[in-house]
């Protein structure tokens, strides 16, 4: 597929990454990118008509166990690691 | 390594006096070549001592690495111990728990001795995206390749016992190795549990072994191999005995990737992997050269198309809530959390984020992400039918020697990538494959790789047996 990569791609891109890049980071990605994204358009050359997904390289099964609970993190343990809790939860920014 | 075993078991070496002594080793030589991100001093002696009261006991009978030093790859978690996967987002984390593979190595009296530098979260060819850069022990103005880098410098290095946790997920443990001179050994897909283990590709990365000896990497693979209940794409098969292989390679059958010589391959590198076939045509392996274009030809963009995607998904868990690193709360969901990204996250990072939120994007998805899933389905046949043929197949673990931090400086984000061009195969394959150091250069190490079929680990072992005292 032919695409051109320009700054504005690159500007949703960031967007629907949620990175915030500075005017100069945009245009160096761009650069590399339209590079990148051109050589990695050779794919185009292999014919997969035909050809199922492979989503993992060996065969896997779908895999359960019996619904017993087990030892796991104390709360205190889980929120150990964070400045960011109240009343024994994780505390997070406003979502709306 | 069975000697050193023997003589702690024995009493003849104090297994916490030798614990200081390399402690003390490994900060001498992290100053001048930067190793380690974090030398595990505590967990090390701790563990050291409680060692030395088991043996008192006589309580130590079949432990298969007693005593010896292991270190892991920074991505790997270790309880207790910061954990980086060398980024900055993760500074200050500390695991409260251990991953599977060094659960099992402490099991069978590994001790861990810290963790090694790393590109961050694996993204990188020569260990140079990150805080911390490795030096090569050969040269130190050059690379010791990447991701994991630390770990293979220090195998290298380390005048005592020692064998690294690295991993890989597009070719992480064997390019390090062949940068640095060691065997590195990245198994079957699933082989190891990735349970601990911060992952960059899900379906790509792999724990593995470097050692300075067959015998180093065999005894830790056979340690670390195994189902784990805790991850569900960890393989049931039995594990075999890799420390028991045979050391005989007559009538085993290679291939020799014919598109992996010549064109793009620094001619010293070239010839010296033809030297180390020869020497496994000499010991009575049947030789020949085949063709595979297809991961040589379309490796590359397969790989990074896939390894990016899953990249750029399994990097939003790092949201500064739950642990690393955090901002201010005063801004909405969206603002904080693309703040704390934003701020954290290397050059690399946000490159390959990119590359991955845009072959997953709606309108672009079906033409690169899906295409690329299709075309690794291609690669991995093409792979099937040679195994039908051929116990192994054999190309350069890497194109150059290795390589000047001041010519790394030079190269544009793709010429980086490519340095992955023999590796990418194998990886998206999920082939166990090794690198064997072949030889030397101008004093800078060679690496030769074998790939073996789906769980034929020990075949590689065994044709790298021939290797063991070079």
């Amino acid at each position: 597929m032919k695409t051109e990569i320009n700054e504005e791609l690159i500007e949703h891109v960031s967007k629907v990454a949620r990175l915030d890049l500075t005017e100069k980071e945009k245009q160096k990605f761009s650069e590399e990118l339209k590079e990148i994204v051109a050589a990695f358009s050779k794919l185009d050359e292999v014919d997969t008509t035909k050809t199922e997904i492979s989503l993992q390289p060996v065969e896997l099964k779908n895999v359960l166990r019996e619904d017993i609970p087990e030892k796991c993190l104390t709360q205190e343990e889980a929120l150990s690691l964070t400045k960011h809790k109240k009343d024994g939860y994780f505390k997070g920014p406003k979502a709306i | 390594m069975n000697e050193y075993i023997n003589k702690i078991k024995n009493k003849e070496i104090d297994i916490v006096e030798h614990t200081h002594k390399v402690i003390e080793e490994c900060k001498k030589i992290n100053k001048e070549y930067n190793y380690f991100n974090i030398i595990s001093e505590k967990l090390a002696l701790a563990q050291a001592t409680a060692l030395k009261k088991d043996i008192e006991k006589n309580n130590v009978k079949n432990k298969k690495l007693l005593g010896v030093m292991v270190s892991a790859k920074d991505a790997i978690c270790v309880k207790g111990v910061e954990s980086t996967a060398g980024s900055k987002i993760l500074k200050g984390y500390k695991p409260l728990f251990d991953a599977t593979a060094i659960k099992k190595a402490v099991e069978q009296g590994a001790i861990i001795i810290g963790k090694t530098s790393q590109d961050e979260f694996g993204f990188g060819s020569f260990a140079v995206n990150t805080y911390n850069i490795p030096k090569n022990p050969h040269d130190k103005t050059r690379s010791c390749g990447g991701s994991s880098g630390g770990a293979a410098g220090i195998t290298a290095k380390a005048h005592f016992p020692h064998i690294a946790l690295g991993e890989s997920t597009g070719g992480s443990i064997a390019a390090p190795a062949s940068f640095c001179g060691v065997f590195g050994l990245t198994p079957t897909y699933g082989r190891v549990s990735r349970y601990g283990l911060m992952d960059f590709g899900n379906s790509l990365d792999k724990i593995g072994p470097i050692g300075k000896t067959i015998g180093e990497v065999s005894a830790l693979l056979e340690t670390i191999s195994g189902h784990d209940d805790k991850e569900s794409t960890s393989l049931n098969n039995p594990i075999e005995k890799y420390s028991n292989i045979k050391a005989d390679v007559k009538g085993m059958k290679i291939g020799i990737i014919k598109e992996a010589f010549g064109n793009g391959v620094e001619k010293a590198v070239d010839k010296t992997v033809w030297e180390g076939i020869k020497k496994l045509e000499d010991a009575g392996a049947k030789v020949e050269e085949i063709s595979l274009a297809m991961p040589i030809e379309y490796g590359l963009a397969t790989y990074y198309l896939i390894g990016t995607s899953e990249a750029s998904t399994n990097l939003a868990k790092y949201c500064g809530m739950r642990y690393g690193a955090s901002e201010d709360m005063k801004d909405s969901f969206n603002e904080y959390f693309t703040k704390v990204r934003s701020n954290n996250f290397t050059e690399e990072s946000k490159r390959r984020i990119m590359l991955g939120t845009f072959a997953r994007m709606s309108g672009y998805r079906d033409a690169y992400y899906i295409k690329a899933l299709k075309v690794r389905t291609k690669i991995i046949e093409e792979y099937k039918k040679q195994f039908k043929k051929y116990d192994a197949l054999v190309s350069p673990t890497v194109p150059v020697l290795p390589t000047k931090f001041s010519e790394i400086e030079k190269l544009s984000p793709l010429q980086h990538y490519m340095m992955d061009v023999m590796l990418v195969g194998p990886n998206l394959a999920g082939l166990p494959h090794m690198n064997v150091p072949v030889g030397f250069e101008n004093k800078l190490p060679v690496g030769m790789l074998l790939i073996g079929n789906h769980l034929e680990e020990n075949k590689l072992l065994q044709l790298g047996n021939e290797f063991e005292n070079e």
